[in-house]
């Protein structure tokens, strides 16, 4: 099978410093990959690689097959979709929901726009009446439920999804990580998507991508790190990590405290 | 028995005015604090920052403050005079924000603004602050104390900065310590890191914590008793060891709604809000 997106031996530098070192992955069609690891371990770079928003020095991103050229055409952005982290910072301030969501369908010369907003919108579960409002107007979850609408509008087979759901509250987490699976399911899409939160992308995801420094680490299936079945050290710390705070000498510590 | 408690909070308000009438962003949060650690958890809006701001007197001058009690080691806080209110603040009181590259000065060194802390609420002198600086620093497990006193907060990583700020807020010897949300900008690994190191020198100096976070899982793992908040109001107060027996719908939901590794839930029960909470 022709995988959806493969990255080989890929290198970001931005001026002398390497963000990404050599880093490989391959999603299959229909899959959901997630990519974890700490801020600055690169994870948002080659996401926005993909994307064509960082500088690839050297390496190859093949979409379906076909390697992509050092600039993005139309037809790119017309599969590939990407949803930012910051619902506050991704929508433009002074523009309706409408408006923002006829931006890609012009710029796309696609014409039954009408129709697709109705269905985007209901879609991410927002009604007809969210859509003359400016993002001020939405909350938190609401700004990325549209943020994702925006990014169906265009019908991609592939979205690229950098902590979509880190900036909103657990509850909203919920809602919006539900909304996502719905929709993969509903349009058969894939899913590249970078989390801090492993819990979130085993949630997610089939398969993780563990990186560190620019370079991946680990790459597993979910049920294996859910099942403790790691190789690498930054994994398990990673793991024993997200578990939460663990007094190691409790008792001691407290006696002598309240002694 | 208001001897034994270091903070006493009564029936405390918040309100802002705003054109379209007033917000109460708390209203009516009670509970009472022993040299312990209570965590304060909500979501965004539920109050829970406004609440730590309050007591460490740093509510926006335009929002009124009030409370039935608001005491301090037995002392009225809304009644101080604004000078020993801000001898408290800093010295007896301390508070540790989120993000360290924001809440630390950006053009003065991280050794620099330690010894300012220092010198506000101490007679010491120039050499004596300096040494006490550099062994807080140790004291937060900063390799190199001496590099360190020396750069500035963007010269230092997230963890690291946000250690001179705990140094920082240590230094004057606080008996009570409020953490906003201490570790939310901050990588997991290094997140328990500096939850070790606050979890460390509270305990050995007896200081009362009150962590503020939206984060229930790392809250009740890390304190001895949790407030739930939510639109203002406290709705629940329970042991961290018992939150698994949560009462209240909006905690319980709340616990619920997070993923977990290794639940296989698909998809995520959602939070189904109940209006009568927010009565």
């Amino acid at each position: 099978m022709t995988p959806a997106l493969a990255v080989t031996d890929l290198e970001v530098v931005f001026d002398r410093f390497r963000a990404l070192k050599g880093v490989s992955i391959t999603v299959q069609p229909g899959e959901s990959f997630g990519l974890v690891g700490e801020s600055g371990s690169g994870k948002s770079t080659l996401l926005r690689a993909v994307a064509g928003l960082a500088p690839v020095a050297s390496g190859t991103i093949t979409l379906d097959g076909k390697p992509l050229g050092r600039r993005r055409d139309k037809a790119f952005y017309a599969k590939v979709q990407m949803v930012f982290q910051d619902p506050y910072g991704s929508l433009h301030p002074r523009q309706t929901v409408d408006r923002l969501l006829q931006e890609p369908l012009a710029v796309h010369g696609i014409g039954d726009g009408e129709k697709r907003i109705q269905r985007a919108l209901d879609e991410v579960g927002l009604g007809a009446g969210f859509r003359f409002r400016y993002s001020h107007q939405l909350s938190g979850g609401q700004r990325q439920r549209v943020a994702i609408a925006r990014a169906l509008i265009l019908e991609p087979s592939i979205l690229l999804l950098d902590e979509p759901t880190s900036a909103l509250d657990a509850s909203v987490q919920a809602e919006v990580l539900n909304l996502l699976e719905q929709v993969r399911r509903d349009r058969a899409l894939t899913f590249l998507m970078v989390s801090h939160d492993l819990a979130v992308v085993t949630h997610m995801c089939g398969r993780l991508a563990v990186m560190q420094n620019g370079e991946v680490v680990e790459t597993l299936a979910s049920p294996d790190l859910a099942a403790h079945r790691v190789e690498k050290d930054y994994t398990k710390r990673l793991l024993n990590a997200s578990g939460g705070f663990v007094r190691d000498d409790d008792s001691s510590a407290r006696s002598a405290h309240e002694a | 028995m208001s001897g034994g408690n270091l903070l006493e909070v009564e029936d405390l308000r918040v309100t802002f005015p705003t054109r379209t009438g007033k917000i109460e962003a708390v209203r009516g949060v009670s509970f009472a604090l022993g040299r312990e650690r209570l965590g304060i958890v909500g979501e965004s809006g539920s109050g829970k920052s406004q609440t730590g701001r309050a007591i460490m007197g740093l509510t926006p001058p335009q929002a009124e403050v009030s409370a039935q009690k608001l005491a301090f080691d037995g002392r009225d806080l809304l009644s101080l005079p604004a000078r020993e209110r801000r001898a408290l603040r800093g010295g007896r009181v301390a508070m540790i924000l989120q993000d360290p590259k924001y809440s630390l000065d950006p053009v003065m060194t991280i050794g620099r603004q330690i010894v300012e802390t220092l010198r506000t609420h101490e007679k010491v002198s120039k050499a004596e602050a300096r040494e006490r600086a550099l062994d807080m620093l140790a004291a937060v497990q900063i390799r190199d104390p001496k590099r360190v006193f020396d750069l500035h907060p963007h010269e230092v990583s997230g963890g690291m900065g946000q250690r001179a700020m705990i140094a920082m807020m240590l230094i004057a010897n606080p008996e009570l310590m409020i953490a906003d949300e201490p570790t939310s900008a901050l990588d997991v690994t290094v997140q328990l890191d500096v939850l070790a190191i606050l979890d460390r020198l509270v305990a050995e100096r007896g200081m009362g914590l009150i962590f503020i976070s939206h984060d229930l899982r790392l809250v009740s793992s890390f304190c001895d008793r949790v407030v739930v908040m939510y639109a203002g109001k406290v709705v629940e107060q329970l042991k961290a060891s018992e939150l698994s027996q949560a009462q209240h719908p909006y905690t319980r939901g709340l616990l619920d709604c997070m993923p977990k590794i290794g639940a296989d839930r698909h998809p995520l029960p959602v939070l189904q809000r109940q209006a009568e909470w927010a009565l």
